[in-house]
């Protein structure tokens, strides 16, 4: 349509005249400057990854990236859609951008791979493609990962060693960071509940120098990220506030079944853990979250409650990821109970 | 400044706003008013030829009482009102039918019936207009009956007959009239100009209109970019206490019914109602000049001003133009450029997009013609629920779901969910990040539903 308005353009100018409804503008953000934006603002996490862990988990960022981006290409182009197009909003590289920092920074290189794929493949564009999709895409990989590969998801920064092919890797980061990273990533993560797991101070969960998994870990520069989202007003403020404040509540609340020194201290729970990755970036997914605002506080509220549920009450030590992609479910029912006031009524239906 | 910045910095100040408005709403980026802020009215050069539509309003389309080969003078009465909601049309120009014909109407594209007057030399109003009478002593009646025999409606775009507002259910009581100095649609000016070069006009238009009604107290809102003509009408308006001005926050859709009555007098009603429900009624400042002239010297509604701006046109002016005129001639005094490709009747968020610059001419509601050089199509996705239609829906819908019905072509359903109550104020479709053609979809279902009513 563009080139036939071009080309009649040059040769006769009235018949050239666009005719389309109101409005005639429209605002500059669009989905690719959102997702690029996103892109942007989880840079300060990753580099508070490889500060902690070493190199190799910009490699695991990479090839999560660059997985996610030839899967979607490959998918659009299977789909018949539009490939370039699709392909400059950047969704996918949050995707993978996103899953990586949801895993260990010693995982073998095919766990990206295989996550990115069913994170693109499957989450996202059997459903239907951006916008489409039920669960949030990194999260539903990650989710598959740990089912599909336990042993190295779940115990893998202290298994390290173990992977033949990660010892030159350690090496450089060794050499690079005079072993104090490696000591770093053989211990257990922050919520581990085995006896003689260790604790750490808040002050290390800011900064982000515990062990964990490559993104999570810094509570400070998720945060950074976070803020200059809610500044640029692509994610709401209330999610990651009600989410984290929902956790807040429910350590005070709820009895432990285990008793670590930590685990009815809030602000442990908080920093500890991928709470601030999930509650600013991936609990405001906006295609999978509910509409309205009322909608997002339920759902922010009930993430919290179950995270704090799962770290409690289920053998696994992290619960951000289950509680987001249970909620994630819950979301079309949220949002047929949270309709927008029509206005000048005062009900729920006019 | 950037919108984020602003309602960022709006978030950080933390001090709630004492500027009147409403929830919901945009801050479009560019909002165009430079280009003609400071361009003062001139009239344009008379047009040739005329073509009046006999539906220049909402309501019954008006009976040509003329032939072809009949000669009328300017003010003359060419099309009766058929029915109480219409309005009359007047001749714009003194000359020769040359013939009563279907003529494609810029606002539904549809050929329908003007008059098409060619001018001749003379240019002088028929007997028993243009004089000046006394309105000390004039009764509401005969305030109404001016108003109804001038055919004026509505000039802010909606073009509702004026004499209906004025003629409430006998069960309504209506107790504020409500003035909209607001302007909220980009790139016009035209109510601006009008308010800062005849303010004690606008006024009096207002006070006959309060008079009419019976009512004791108006308010008249005006956005805070207008700060001059703030200053002005309190100038003017110092020794009327019953009318009062107020300053309204920049934001659109200021200057609807609902948003200007929820900032000004905190009352609201539903989308479909109209503002008698809530015991108020609203007049645009074009309508309340346009009121003054028909009760003060009798003149019908034969002439307006319109904005022809944008970056398509090198000499943007304020025009006084004619009805009827075609928009070819106020183009060309306007030096509007070849490379053009966009020419919309009306502002940027509800104009009417135009096909056809050779048949187009002014009506009634024509405040603006924008012409656009750049003018782009987007390419839209599906929906990525991101709310901020949502937000900015004044009306408490639910765009990004209602889009998703229409295009899935579910009216019922669509219908449920109030598609009905949508004034297509275009909110949504400026916010949305998926380019989703919102309006276009819920102006479809909207037209299909209606279809379906009629048949049923």
């Amino acid at each position: 349509m563009q080139e036939k308005v071009s080309m009649s353009n040059q040769t006769q100018n009235n018949n050239a005249l666009i005719v389309s409804a109101s409005p005639h503008i429209r605002d500059m953000e669009s989905i690719p400057t959102i997702m690029w934006a996103v892109v942007l603002s989880l840079i300060p996490a990753g580099i508070a990854g490889v500060f902690t862990f070493g190199f190799y988990c910009l490699y695991v960022v990479f090839l999560s990236c660059i997985t996610a981006v030839i899967t979607e290409v490959f998918i659009l182009w299977l789909r018949k859609l539009p490939v370039l197009s699709a392909l400059k909003d950047g969704s996918a590289v949050v995707t993978g951008i996103l899953l990586a920092y949801t895993l260990p920074p010693s995982v073998p290189w095919y766990i990206p791979v295989v996550g990115s794929f069913f994170a693109v493949a499957i989450a996202k564009h059997a459903f239907g493609g951006l916008g489409n999709n039920i669960w949030n895409p990194a999260l539903a990989a990650r989710a598959f990962l740990q089912v599909a590969y336990p042993a190295v998801i779940n115990s893998d920064w202290r298994t390290l060693t173990q992977h033949g092919i990660h010892k030159l890797v350690h090496n450089i980061t060794q050499v690079g960071a005079e072993g104090k990273l490696l000591d770093a990533i053989t211990r257990a993560t922050p919520l581990a509940k085995e006896a003689g797991a260790e604790t750490y101070h808040l002050t290390q969960l800011l900064m982000g120098n515990i062990p964990g998994c490559i993104g999570e870990t810094s509570a400070i520069a998720l945060l950074l990220g976070g803020m200059y989202l809610i500044y640029k007003r692509h994610i709401k403020w209330y999610v990651p506030a009600y989410y984290i404040a929902a956790v807040f509540v429910m350590v005070l609340i709820l009895p432990p079944q285990v008793a670590t020194p930590w685990i009815k201290n809030p602000f442990y729970h908080i920093f500890a853990g991928g709470l601030f990755l999930g509650a600013f970036f991936m609990a405001t997914d906006m295609v999978t979250s509910p509409l309205t605002k009322r909608g997002l506080i339920i759902f922010a509220i009930g993430c919290g409650i179950l995270t704090v549920l799962i770290r409690f009450y289920s053998g696994y030590p992290e619960g951000v990821c289950y509680s987001i992609l249970l909620m994630n479910t819950a979301t079309p029912l949220i949002d047929r109970f949270t309709k927008p006031r029509l206005y000048g009524t005062k009900g729920k239906k006019a | 400044m950037k919108t984020g910045d602003r309602k960022f910095f709006a978030m950080m100040t933390l001090v709630k706003s004492k500027l009147k408005t409403f929830i919901g709403g945009i801050h479009p980026e560019d909002d165009g008013k430079l280009l003609t802020k400071g361009k003062r009215e001139v009239s344009s050069t008379l047009p040739s030829t005329v073509y009046l539509f006999m539906s220049q309003h909402i309501g019954a389309p008006c009976k040509p009482i003329v032939k072809k080969g009949d000669m009328v003078k300017k003010g003359q009465l060419i099309g009766e009102a058929q029915g109480f909601v219409s309005a009359n049309v007047h001749a714009s120009i003194s000359g020769k039918v040359v013939d009563v014909a279907p003529w494609p109407h810029p606002i539904t594209g549809i050929k329908s019936p003007a008059v098409i007057i060619e001018r001749t030399e003379d240019d002088s109003w028929i007997e028993g207009v243009n004089e000046n009478f006394d309105i000390d002593h004039i009764s509401p009646e005969e305030i109404k009956q001016r108003i109804q025999s001038a055919g004026i409606v509505g000039l802010g775009g909606a073009t509702f007959p004026t004499h209906v507002k004025l003629t409430p259910p006998k069960d309504k009581v209506i107790d504020t009239v409500v003035m909209n100095g607001a302007e909220c649609e980009p790139y016009l000016t035209c109510d601006y100009r009008l308010m800062l070069d005849k303010p004690h006009e606008i006024i009096q238009g207002l006070k006959f209109v309060m008079k009419c009604l019976g009512c004791k107290k108006a308010h008249i809102g005006i956005e805070t970019n207008k700060e001059d003509v703030y200053t002005l009408f309190k100038d003017v308006l110092s020794n009327e206490p019953q009318i009062k001005i107020d300053l309204m926050e920049v934001k659109y859709p200021q200057g609807a019914e609902h948003q200007l009555i929820k900032a000004l007098l905190n009352r609201e009603f539903k989308p479909t109602q109209l503002p008698l429900e809530v015991g108020a009624i609203v007049i645009n400042v074009g309508t309340a000049f346009a009121v003054y002239e028909a009760v003060k010297f009798k003149r019908p509604l034969i002439e307006r001003l319109v904005t022809v701006t944008g970056n398509g046109v090198e000499n943007p002016q304020n025009f006084l133009v004619r009805l009827g005129t075609p928009i070819k001639q106020l183009l060309e005094e306007a030096k509007a450029t070849e490379v053009a490709n966009k020419i919309i009747f009306g502002g940027p968020m509800m104009g009417i997009a135009q096909g056809n610059v050779d048949a187009a001419v002014t009506i009634k509601g024509t405040g603006g013609i924008l012409v656009l050089k750049d003018a782009r199509q987007w390419k839209s996705h599906a929906c990525i629920r991101c709310g901020r239609c949502i937000d900015a829906c004044p009306y408490g819908l639910n765009p990004s779901e209602l889009s998703v019905m229409c295009e899935a072509k579910e009216f019922n359903l669509a219908a449920e969910n109030n598609v009905m109550e949508c004034k297509e104020c275009g909110c949504c479709s400026y916010i949305c990040p998926a380019k989703r053609p919102i309006v276009h979809l819920i102006k479809f279902a909207k037209a299909e539903i209606a279809k379906q009513r009629v048949k049923v």
